[in-house]
C-alpha cells in the first residue's frame, strides 16, 4: 500500500480484551507472534514484542474492567496501542517501579502480582508512553523497530 | 538433550503434550512469578513451577519453552492440559520438591 508516507504496507489488528478472563489471556500476543514470524521478523525482535504485549494484555485483565488492542505493522515498525476502561494508575512512575503491585490476593495466588509487568514493557520495547486517568481507564502505547 | 531424555532419567510423569517429547532443551528455569519467566525465561527451557493453571501454559508456549514440570505431585487443570496437546509442549510432574527436582535437572543437565 504505497501512500503519501511511502509506506510498503500497513498491517492492522484489532482485538478486545475482557477484564477478569484470565482464560483467554496470551491471545492477542500469541496472533502478532504468528504474524510477525509469517513477516519474517527477526526473532529477537518477536521475542521482545510478545514479552511487552502480554504483560500489558494481562494488565487489563488483571487490573481492569475492559479493553482492546490495536496493532499496527507497517515495514519498519510495530506500534501497539493497549487501552482499557478501568480504574486507571493515580501515580505512573510508582506503578513503573518493579515490585510494585496493588493485585488482589486471587490474582497473587495465579503467580501474577509480582509487579514486574511494566518493567518487561519498558525493557521490552524501543518506546513506551503511558496515559492515564483514576477512575476511567489506562491507554499504553509501545514501539519496537524493525531492524 | 531432549525432553524424552529427562522424562526417562528423573521419572517424570507426562501428563500431556507427548507430541513434544522430542523437544530439545536448551536448560533449565524456576519461577512460580509469571512475569519472572516472561521476561527471563529462554527459549528451550524446561520451567520448573507449582502453578497448574493454563496460563502457564500460555506463557510456555509464547516462550517456546520445551516442557513444564510441576511438583510436589501437583496436577494440571484441564484447560492446561488441552492447550498443553494442542501446542505440543509436555506438561511432566514429580512427586518432589521444586528444590529436589531443580537439583536433579541442574546435575543431569550439566554432566
Ligand atoms: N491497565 C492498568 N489499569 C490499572 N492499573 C494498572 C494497569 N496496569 C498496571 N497497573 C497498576 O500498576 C501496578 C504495576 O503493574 P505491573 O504490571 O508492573 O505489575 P503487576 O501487574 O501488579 O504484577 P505482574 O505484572 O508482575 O504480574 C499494578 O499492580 C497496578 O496497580
Ligand atoms: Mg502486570
Amino acid at each position: 500500500m504505497e501512500g503519501v508516507w511511502g509506506r510498503l504496507f500497513i498491517l492492522k489488528l484489532i482485538f478486545s480484551i475482557q477484564g477478569g478472563d484470565f482464560t483467554h489471556a496470551g491471545h492477542p500476543s500469541s496472533e502478532v507472534k504468528k504474524v510477525l514470524k509469517q513477516l519474517d521478523i527477526d526473532g529477537k525482535t518477536i521475542k521482545n514484542i510478545v514479552i511487552a504485549l502480554y504483560e500489558a494484555e494481562v494488565n487489563v485483565v488483571a487490573h481492569a474492567w475492559r479493553g482492546t488492542v490495536d496493532v499496527e505493522i507497517d515495514e519498519s515498525k510495530i506500534t501497539i496501542l493497549v487501552s482499557d476502561e478501568g480504574p486507571g494508575i493515580p501515580d505512573i512512575e510508582q506503578a513503573m517501579q518493579a515490585g510494585f503491585s496493588t493485585a488482589s490476593k486471587q490474582v497473587r495466588e495465579m503467580g501474577f502480582g509480582a509487579g514486574m509487568g511494566l518493567p518487561n514493557m519498558k525493557k521490552n520495547t524501543d518506546e513506551l508512553y503511558i496515559e492515564s486517568e483514576v477512575g476511567k481507564g489506562t491507554t499504553v502505547k509501545m514501539v519496537n523497530n524493525f531492524s | 538433550m531432549k525432553v524424552s531424555e529427562i522424562v526417562e532419567k528423573l521419572k517424570l510423569k507426562v501428563y500431556s503434550g507427548q507430541k513434544g517429547l522430542d523437544r530439545e532443551i536448551s536448560g533449565g528455569y524456576v519461577s512460580d512469578l509469571l512475569s519472572d519467566v516472561m521476561g527471563n525465561a529462554r527459549e528451550g527451557e524446561v520451567w520448573i513451577t507449582l502453578q497448574v493453571h493454563q496460563n502457564v501454559m500460555a506463557i510456555a508456549s509464547l516462550k517456546d519453552l520445551a516442557a513444564v514440570i510441576l511438583v510436589n505431585n501437583l496436577e494440571p487443570l484441564e484447560n492446561t492440559v488441552r492447550h498443553s496437546n494442542d501446542e505440543n509442549i509436555p506438561v511432566l510432574g514429580t512427586s518432589l520438591s521444586t528444590f529436589e527436582i531443580a537439583g536433579k535437572l541442574y546435575q543431569l543437565f550439566n554432566q
